[in-house]
């Protein structure tokens, strides 16, 4: 792989949310890159906190510590202006292709309203944008006056990446965008993220839990676990040897399509729930249910490591 | 060996503003004691209309069983009465739902919703159907049984619920266990689990299942038999092994392919089905798949293919199957 500069930077995120007395830690301290025409998969339970974490990078939640840098230049410390403009760069594509899309707007309008709030293109321009979008995501430009009732949960999918590229972004988080639809329709919409950022040099954190298609798609791959990155490696990597315990058993729990395989699997099931994230065990937070658990997990919190090359870790069996 | 339930051309429709939404078209499968078998299919495809059918779930009207027949146990279904059929739910027949949120009664404590079929179809007191609740809880590995028997289910986790469920269905020790996408809503290692303990109870009690999923990783993983269903039609069915390594159907060939494994190569491309199912409000004529089908021929547009015998134990409905395509499917 070439070398490639760092695009986006997050040091020390976090987003806690206040909730009566107590504090959930949505996300807690995440430190972390993302190159330049690179896609990393984040991966993890529901409550890990990774959607979160994709919504404060994009600053659409106000974090409450640390900062993101797009291209050196700090997101955090934006005033509304130039946030608007830093807006240009950063995307977002949803994981429900039927509560994102404004139903009462056609089509055009979805995609077309990015182009007006950045006074990108007006009149016969705007129409001949919109168009060129639709066509780029494989969609009829013509269907451009159609409501999104109209269509089916992968067009739609496709309109939300439409509207994502409308501004032409270097950065986009896909918070589970393939999640809601069928096996079938999955791999449209993979290959179309795949060649659109082939074509336009797109950096994407993709956001998913299922861990075979987050492979597929991913150069690296990050695994979080309450709130807190655990691992992150190349996906072949991280697939191949996983070094923290709950990335073994994440790997472990996907049922594999083979029966062959499936008879002779032998499988690490864990035991019990995520605990809440309100109050998290103390240490590491996966020991309540980790199976390799010692006596330290519980005392010391694991230090965040590059245990190998590229490959980082945050647990005691590796200090 | 001995059939359980036997489906029988069973022809299912809404009649909606629009039409006649004709859900399923035709659909024979058969289960038999102790066995697990698998319905999978894409959003639409009848799957869990046939489901729903088998217990009379559906809401008639708008919905109709307009043809076809559904022997379980030796005794036909459709045409048993709504006070028939509640003999039937809960005590021959289980279910599990898709969501657990929603398919348990918020305002009624779990232990009193388990409680309910022991007392209705058993005849159990109140005591010893808590007695059995309480213990049903410990065996789907619900800790602290005692306690848990007596909240509601907003106390309980996703995978709790899930487990509560389970408890619910199997509290009567049904012959069949109906489980429509059971572990689609929770994560990967609750998955697992619920899994695993539905394999070990089935083992157990030798209870039939029936598993309707889109996961072809689940399927793999529990199920001895699969029925493939596209736009309300059986289109193949076959062992697991039958299904994964010798599919003969192009949709279901497709519906593999289009899952990553893990073994992929990132730069291989996935082969995804283009298009989308047809409308079942105007159904085709022929193939339902001759749209989306790469080898489709002029006959897939004009006939319907019926389910053809390929071993004794796989069937495809494919006109590829018949004898003078053969040097095609070949190609």
């Amino acid at each position: 792989m070439e070398k490639r500069d760092t695009l986006i930077e997050v040091r020390n995120l976090k987003k806690f949310f206040k909730i009566g007395d107590n504090t959930l830690k949505a996300v807690n301290d995440l430190s972390f890159e993302i190159k330049r025409g690179e896609t990393l998969g984040v991966v993890g339970e529901s409550g890990c906190g990774k959607s979160t974490a994709g919504r404060t990078i994009l600053r659409l939640y106000e974090p409450t510590a640390g900062d993101v840098l797009f291209e050196g230049q700090s997101v955090m410390k934006l005033n509304h202006q130039e946030m608007k403009a830093m807006r240009r760069n950063m995307q977002m594509i949803f994981q429900d292709p039927y509560a994102s899309l404004n139903p009462r707007m056609t089509v055009g309008d979805i995609i077309g309203e990015a182009l007006d709030i950045h006074g990108l293109a007006s009149g016969q321009k705007r129409k001949e944008r919109i168009q060129e979008l639709l066509s780029l995501v494989s969609l009829n430009p013509e269907h451009m006056n159609r409501f999104p009732h109209e269509f089916s949960g992968g067009q739609r999918q496709r309109i939300g990446i439409a509207r994502a590229l409308a501004v032409e972004p270097k950065f986009i988080v896909c918070d589970e965008p393939i999640s809601a639809l069928d096996v079938s329709v999955q791999a449209q919409v993979v290959n179309l993220l795949q060649q659109l950022q082939e074509k336009m040099g797109l950096t994407y954190m993709f956001i998913a839990h299922d861990l075979s298609m987050v492979k597929y798609i991913s150069d690296r791959v990050a695994v979080m676990y309450l709130g807190k990155m655990v691992e992150l490696a190349d996906s072949e990597k991280l697939y191949e040897k996983p070094l923290h315990p709950y990335t073994q058993a994440l790997l472990s729990a996907i049922p594999i399509p083979d029966p062959e395989v499936e008879r002779k699997r032998e499988r690490i099931v864990l035991q019990g729930d995520v605990p809440s994230p309100m109050n998290p065990p103390s240490g590491c937070h996966f020991r309540t249910r980790c199976p390799k658990a010692m006596p330290e997990c519980s005392a010391v919190e694991p230090v965040w490591k590059e245990v190998e090359p590229g490959h980082f870790a945050a647990c005691h069996l590796y200090n | 060996m001995e059939r359980i339930l036997e489906v029988k051309d069973l022809h299912v429709s809404f009649h909606t503003y629009a039409g006649e939404v004709k859900a399923v078209r035709g659909v024979n499968f058969h289960v038999n004691k102790g066995e697990a078998v698998a319905i999978v299919g894409e959003s639409g495809c009848g799957k869990s209309v046939t489901a729903q059918t088998l217990m009379k779930l559906i809401p008639m009207p708008p919905g109709e069983i307009k043809k076809g027949d559904i022997i379980f146990n030796g005794e036909s279904i459709v045409k048993k009465s709504n006070k028939e059929m509640e003999a039937i739910r809960g005590k021959e027949i289980g279910m599990i739902f898709q969501d657990p949120m929603t398919s348990l009664n918020p305002t009624l404590t779990v232990g009193n919703q388990i409680m309910e079929g022991l007392i209705k179809h058993q005849k159990m007191t109140r005591a010893a159907a808590r007695a059995r609740a309480i213990e049903l809880l410990t065996m789907v590995g619900i800790p602290q049984p005692e306690k848990r028997v007596d909240q509601y289910p907003h106390e309980f986790s996703g995978g709790m619920r899930q487990r509560a469920m389970i408890a619910i269905a199997l509290a009567c020790s049904p012959k069949l266990l109906i489980a429509d996408e059971p572990t689609t809503a929770l994560d990967v290692t609750i998955q697992a689990q619920i899994l695993d303990l539905m394999k070990d109870l089935q083992k157990k009690t030798g209870t039939s299942i029936i598993l309707i999923t889109h996961d072809l990783g689940v399927v793999a993983e529990m199920c001895d038999r699969v029925i493939v269903m596209y736009a309300g039609k059986v289109i193949e069915t076959g062992t697991v092994d039958d299904i994964f390594y010798n599919p003969q159907h192009p949709y279901t060939k497709g519906l593999l392919r289009s899952v990553p494994r893990l073994d992929l190569k990132r730069d291989e491309p996935l082969t995804p089905i283009f298009g989308t199912p047809p409308d079942l409000l105007r159904p085709p004529v022929g193939c339902g798949f001759t749209a989306r089908c790469e080898s489709a021929m002029r006959v897939c547009q004009e006939y319907d293919p019926e389910l053809k015998e390929i071993s004794s134990t796989q069937r495809a409905a494919c006109w590829l199957q018949h004898p003078l395509a053969q040097n095609r499917a070949g190609s």
